[in-house]
């Protein structure tokens, strides 16, 4: 795949609830080893979008092209089947189980015992646990250890885990930053730098323009459901953006 | 920026400390053992554990308990309860009497076949309630405890109507050996029981039906979030602990020569004891089947162990519901100690 063809197009689309217009007319693309942040006051329509992207429910109008193709997802397990990952504030990791079960539940690989009866393949899933964990740089010396002994940036690391083991071609991510406290959150943006150099498209929503102008390559900003503009970092100032949010 | 994974894990208690929390009930049961002998020799010079009709009565006494306890353990496990199962226990029983009256006299059945045919027909029913219970908990979002209790007195008063308020006799020399013979001097109840623990226990922890009930206790949206069917997986929980407490209903028929809707109406607490015992969190996401093995047995020991002692039978209650709450104050702490999240 070039980097002329975007991993994800939004091109025009609406949505909305009742007579609330929560989009109107959305566009903008995200290629392969970009992120895109997006921004917005509360309310501009950013969740909205992503849960239209994720499969959380259809939009309106207009046309969400993945890879070049035109995609419809009516659940996000359908999405995640075509590369989406979704990773959330609250993370949906299973607190009791490892690293290497939380990336495989719901999908576990199995071996025969005695080539006969059919069981959990722990190996296969703790070697996967680190050679995954191994290329976000978070070298894992507790394969047995319930994910709940981990702190909130390495947990934020085995959800990103999860996204690149599957072979995510798009991870969107929704507030990662937001619970975390300023040591983790730094980690957090090093996790989104692994995740580009590996190609990855990264759709990252927050409210600290600092992370965002940190780590984004772009930033689309969205005000009461409409683009109100995008901007490269290195070419606008906080001031700037804050003002396309609020629109001064 | 390289995140390294020692600085938190490395407060992680030592896995010897670790080891011993995990298997506190085996460790228990054999401070409780040796209690048992020391007082026996001291008071009469006997011995408590070398003597074999301990040990069968012993085991014997824990296969109705623990049956339902291993059913008990993937509910508990999944953060769900059944409260239904003692009569549910009684129900199969009365029915598996029943089945075995019928089938001998209006069939002709030889007794072999008429046994199978009651403990087929006494476990098959209890999918009913187990249906029931699946349905209302995962399609109505029924607490498990408000839907089971339920069907606590829904199982009681059928259980009762269909024995006709009586217990009702069998006359089958099969289905008598299966609940009071030996094999090698080993009672068959507690082969059938073991054989069941062995399959609970690779269904628990080798299959992915197993791993979806430990995700889903822990947390029901990561499990929704990976794609688990969370309403099929509910409804086979409460299906398997009914089934668990249909099989422990038709051997009591056999052990006892008789059906009774009362068969398991003191076993549902000792279920949930030897649950909790074993280690198992009421929060949900934590239990192993060797964990309930070890809480049955405690219960059983200490019950069998005071009257074989000359204490007054009363002190069983007390010292079960003690060790209950020591159990569970064990487990809080060592919650703390790994960090979990029960606090939050």
């Amino acid at each position: 795949m070039s980097d002329d063809q975007p991993i994800l197009s939004v091109r025009n689309v609406s949505k909305s609830f009742g007579a609330v217009q929560a989009l109107h007319q959305v566009s903008f693309d995200v290629h392969p080893g970009e992120v895109i942040a997006l921004a917005g006051d509360n309310g501009a329509g950013k969740s909205t979008l992503i849960k239209a992207i994720s499969g959380v429910f259809r939009h309106d109008k207009g046309e969400i092209l993945l890879g070049g193709e035109p995609i419809r997802f009516t659940t996000p397990q359908e999405a995640r089947e075509h590369g989406i990952e979704t990773i959330y504030q609250d993370l949906a990791l299973a607190d009791n189980l490892t690293i290497g079960e939380n990336i495989f539940l719901g999908r576990e690989p199995k071996r025969r015992l005695f080539g006969i009866l059919p069981i959990l393949d722990r190996e296969k899933m703790a070697e996967a646990a680190k050679q995954t964990m191994a290329r976000l740089d978070f070298h894992v010396t507790r394969l047995d250890a319930p994910v709940a002994a981990f702190s909130g940036g390495q947990r934020q690391a085995i959800a990103i885990g999860r996204a690149l083991f599957w072979n995510a071609r798009l991870v969107i991510m929704d507030e990662p930053t937001a619970a975390l406290g300023v040591p983790e959150q730094r980690k957090v943006l090093s996790l989104i730098k692994s995740l580009k150099a590996e190609g990855k498209g990264i759709i990252f929503i927050s409210h600290n323009l600092r992370d965002i102008f940190e780590v984004a390559d772009r930033i689309v900003v969205f005000r009461r459901g409409e683009n109100a503009g995008a901007r490269k970092p290195l070419e606008t100032t906080h001031d700037e953006v804050v003002k396309l949010m609020v629109g001064v | 920026m390289t995140i390294s994974a020692t600085a938190r894990s490395a407060s992680l208690p030592h896995p010897i400390i670790l080891w011993i929390a995990q298997f506190r009930a085996w460790v228990f049961l054999v401070m409780l053992i040796a209690f048992f002998e020391i007082w026996s020799r001291l008071s009469d010079g006997t011995s408590f554990l070398f003597n074999i009709y301990n040990i069968q009565s012993i085991a014997v006494f824990a296969t109705a308990p623990l049956l339902l306890a291993l059913g008990q353990t993937f509910v508990i496990i999944s953060a769900g309860i059944d409260l239904s199962l003692g009569f549910v226990m009684g129900l199969s029983s009365v029915i598996a009497a029943h089945a075995c009256n019928y089938f001998a006299a209006r069939w002709g059945f030889p007794p072999f076949a008429a046994m199978l045919a009651a403990i087929l027909s006494g476990t098959v029913v209890t999918i009913v309630p187990g249906l029931v219970n699946g349905l209302l908990i995962s399609r109505l979002q029924v607490p498990p405890f408000i839907g089971t209790l339920g069907m606590y007195g829904v199982a009681r008063g059928a259980a009762y109507l269909f024995a006709g308020g009586m217990t009702i006799a069998v006359d089958n020399d099969w289905y008598s050996a299966i609940g009071n013979s030996r094999v090698l001097g080993v009672p068959v109840l507690v082969i059938l029981t073991g054989i069941a623990c062995l399959v609970m226990h690779y269904m628990l922890s080798q299959t992915r039906f197993g791993q979806h009930t430990y995700a889903l206790g822990a947390s029901k949206a990561a499990a929704n979030r990976a794609g688990i069917d969370i309403k099929k997986l509910t409804l086979k929980l409460y299906l398997l602990s009914a089934i668990m407490a249909g099989i422990a209903g038709a051997l009591y028929t056999g052990r006892f020569t008789a059906g009774a809707a009362q068969a398991g109406e003191p076993l549902l607490l000792d279920s949930i004891a030897a649950v909790v015992i074993g280690g198992a969190s009421l929060f949900g996401g934590s239990g192993t089947i060797w964990g309930t093995i070890a809480g049955a047995l405690v219960i059983a020991v200490i019950q069998y162990g005071l009257v074989f002692i000359n204490v007054e039978p009363f002190w069983q209650f007390i010292a079960v519901g003690a060790v209950i709450i020591v159990s569970v104050l064990v487990d809080q702490t060592q919650r703390r100690l790994l960090g979990g999240r029960q606090v939050e």
